[in-house]
C-alpha cells in the first residue's frame, strides 16, 4: 500500500492533464499533443488505482483489459472513416456499460447499507448508463444500416415511453428508500434498458449528430455520477469535462437545425412523407445533364463551392472530391468546401472525411464565413447533400425544415446537383425546393463515379 | 457500507460544478473542424470508469460483483485504448497544406 497522498497527487495530475488536453484540442496545430497527454492522464489513473487498491483477482482483470484492449485496438486500425459515425455510437454504449455495471456491482455489494444521497446517484447513473447502453446500440445499428434509418414510429408512443421511464424513475424513488430491495434494483435496470432502445428508435437518420452528442453527454455524467458514488475525484472531473462536451455539441447541432432538444428526442422527425416525388418531377421542370455536359461548365468557372453531404460518405466520394478540387485548380479555378454543421451524421464528419483525402483544412468553410460568397460564385456543385441547402427553411413555413439556418447554394449562379436517381427524397422525406430552381441541373449517378467523369473531362479539356 | 459525510458531498458537488463549468468554457472554444476527435477524445477520457471498475474489483467478492467488475474492466479497456488511437488516427489526417 502507497501513502494516500501520493495517490491522491497522480490523480490531480491526471486531472490536470484531461483539462489541459481539451484546451490542446481547440486547434489542429496542438491536438495531437492534447490527445497524447490524456492519455498519459489514463495511463497515471490506472498505475496509481493499482498502487492504491492492489490486485485482487488480478489473473482476471488483465484477462479483461487484454481482451478489452485487442478489440478497441483492432477496432481503431481497421475503422473506415466513413464509419467513424458507428465507431463513436459503439463506444459511447461501452462506456456506458461500463459506468452502469460498476454502479451495479456496488449496489450488490452494499445493499442494504446504502445512505440516502449516494442510493439517489447510483440509480440515476444506473438509468442514465443502461439507457445510453441500449440507446448507443440502436444508433450504431441505425449507422450501420442493419436497421432502418426512418424514425420508427408506433401508436402511442409517448404513452409508453412517458409509462417506461416513469417505472425506473418509480424503482429508483422506492430503492432510495428501501436500498435492500434487490429486485426492484433489477426491475429499474431493465427499463432503462427499454427506455434506450424506445428513445433512439424514433429518431431519425438526419438527427443522429444530435443524438449522437446526447448520449456523449449522457455516458459522461454517469461516469462522473460513479465518480460521486466512489468518493473518487478523478472520476468526476473527468465525467464532467466529458458531460460538458457532448452537452455543448448537441446545443450546437441544434441550432444549426433551429430546434429544440424536446423536439428531436420526442418530435418523430423525417416520418413526414409530403408529396409525390414522381409528379413534381414533371411539374416543376427538373433539369439534368451528364457528367460530360457539366465538365465544361466547371472547367470556364471563376469560382466554385463544393458542398458535401452524408451522400458523400456513403458513395465514399471524399477522394473522388479532393481529385476534382485539383484538376480544377491546375486550370486555375478557385475552389472551397462549404460545411455545414450538421452535414453528415456526425459533428465535424465532413471535416474529418475532406481531412482523410488530404483536402487542406482552410478550405474547409463555416457556414457563416462562406455564406456571403455565394452569390459571387459561378458554380455550385451539392455531393449528397440535401436538406442543409434546401430553400424551403428559409421561406416555406409549412416546411418541417422551415426556420433551419442552410447553406446559400441557391444565391449561386448556377448549381449541379449530384444525385444517385431521379425521384424520391432526402433523407429526411422532405421535397428538396433546390431540385427544380431555375439555376439548378441535375447529373444522375453514383456520386464518386460521377465526379470521377468530371475530374476525367476537365483533365482532357 | 458506503458512507457519504456530508462534508464530502459538498466538496464532491463543488467539483462537478466547477469542472463542468471549466469544461464548457473550454470547449466552447474547439474548432468546429475537430469536433470529431474531440467526441472521440472525450469519449476515451470518459473511459477513466475503468478506475472505478479496478477499485469495485479489489473488494467484490460475490461471482456476481466479480463478473460485473470484470466487464465493466473490458469495457472500459476497450474506449481507453481504441479511443486515443482513433483520435491519433483522426488527427493525423488533418495537415495544413495537405500534403502527405
Amino acid at each position: 500500500m502507497i501513502a494516500e497522498s501520493l495517490i491522491q497527487i497522480i490523480y490531480i495530475i491526471s486531472a490536470i492533464l484531461f483539462t489541459l488536453s481539451i484546451k490542446w484540442m481547440s486547434e489542429v496545430k496542438t491536438s495531437r499533443r492534447g490527445n497524447f497527454s490524456a492519455a498519459i492522464g489514463m495511463i497515471l489513473a490506472v498505475i496509481a488505482t493499482i498502487l492504491a487498491v492492489g490486485t485482487n483477482h488480478y489473473e482476471l482483470t488483465i484477462v479483461a483489459v487484454v481482451i478489452g484492449g485487442i478489440f478497441g485496438a483492432a477496432m481503431a486500425m481497421k475503422m473506415p472513416m466513413t464509419a467513424i459515425p458507428q465507431r463513436t455510437a459503439i463506444s459511447h454504449a461501452f462506456g456506458a456499460l461500463a459506468a452502469a455495471l460498476v454502479g451495479a456491482a456496488e449496489f450488490f455489494y452494499n445493499t442494504p447499507s446504502i445512505d440516502t444521497f449516494t442510493m439517489s446517484i447510483l440509480s440515476i447513473e444506473v438509468i442514465l448508463g443502461f439507457l445510453t447502453f441500449t440507446g448507443s446500440i440502436v444508433a450504431f445499428l441505425k449507422l450501420q444500416e442493419l436497421i432502418s434509418g426512418r424514425p420508427i414510429i408506433y401508436p402511442a408512443r409517448k404513452t409508453i415511453s412517458f409509462l417506461v421511464f416513469g417505472g425506473a424513475l418509480l424503482s429508483a424513488i422506492l430503492l432510495i428508500i428501501n436500498p435492500g430491495n434487490q429486485t426492484l434494483f433489477l426491475i429499474m435496470g431493465a427499463l432503462s434498458l427499454v427506455f434506450g432502445v424506445i428513445l433512439v428508435i424514433a429518431i431519425g437518420g438526419a438527427d443522429m449528430p444530435t443524438v449522437i452528442a446526447i448520449l456523449n453527454s449522457f455516458a459522461g455524467l454517469s461516469a462522473a455520477g460513479l465518480g460521486f458514488v466512489l468518493n473518487n475525484k478523478l472520476l468526476i472531473v473527468a465525467g464532467a469535462i466529458d458531460g460538458s462536451s457532448g452537452l455543448i455539441l448537441a446545443i450546437l447541432m441544434c441550432k444549426a437545425m433551429n430546434r429544440s432538444f424536446t423536439n428531436v428526442l420526442f418530435g418523430g422527425f423525417g416520418n413526414i412523407q409530403k408529396s409525390k416525388a414522381g409528379k413534381n418531377a414533371v411539374e416543376r421542370n427538373i433539369k439534368s445533364m451528364v457528367a460530360e455536359e457539366a465538365a465544361p461548365l466547371l472547367s470556364y468557372a471563376k469560382s466554385v463551392i463544393i458542398i458535401p453531404g452524408y451522400g458523400m460518405a456513403v458513395a465514399q466520394a471524399q477522394h473522388a472530391s479532393k481529385d476534382l478540387m485539383d484538376s480544377l485548380e491546375e486550370k486555375g479555378v478557385k475552389v472551397n468546401f462549404a460545411i455545414h454543421p450538421v452535414a453528415g451524421r456526425m459533428p465535424g464528419h465532413m471535416n474529418v472525411l475532406l481531412a482523410e483525402a488530404d483536402v487542406p483544412y482552410e478550405k474547409l468553410k463555416e457556414m457563416d464565413e462562406i455564406n456571403s460568397d455565394f452569390k459571387h460564385t459561378d458554380v455550385v456543385i451539392v455531393v449528397g447533400a440535401n436538406d442543409i441547402v434546401n430553400p424551403a427553411a428559409t421561406h416555406n413555413r409549412a416546411s418541417p425544415i422551415y426556420g433551419m439556418p442552410i447553406l446559400k447554394a441557391y444565391e449561386a449562379k448556377m448549381i449541379i446537383m449530384i444525385k444517385r436517381s431521379p425521384g424520391g427524397l432526402g433523407f429526411s422525406g422532405i421535397d428538396n425546393e433546390l431540385f427544380w430552381h431555375k439555376n439548378t441541373t441535375m447529373v444522375y449517378g453514383d456520386a464518386k463515379e460521377v465526379i470521377n467523369k468530371l475530374v476525367q473531362n476537365i483533365k482532357e479539356n | 457500507m458506503i458512507e457519504s459525510t456530508s462534508a464530502d458531498i459538498i466538496t464532491n458537488i463543488m467539483i462537478f460544478a466547477l469542472a463542468s463549468l471549466l469544461g464548457l468554457e473550454l470547449i466552447k472554444h474547439v474548432s468546429r473542424l475537430l469536433h470529431t476527435p474531440l467526441m472521440s477524445l472525450t469519449n476515451a477520457i470518459s473511459s477513466v470508469a475503468i478506475v472505478a471498475a479496478l477499485i469495485v474489483m479489489s473488494y467484490a467478492n460475490t461471482t456476481l460483483t466479480i463478473t460485473l467488475a470484470a466487464v465493466a474492466i473490458a469495457c472500459a479497456a476497450t474506449n481507453a485504448i481504441g479511443g486515443f488511437m482513433i483520435t491519433e488516427r483522426i488527427l493525423k489526417m488533418f495537415r495544413k497544406d495537405g500534403k502527405k
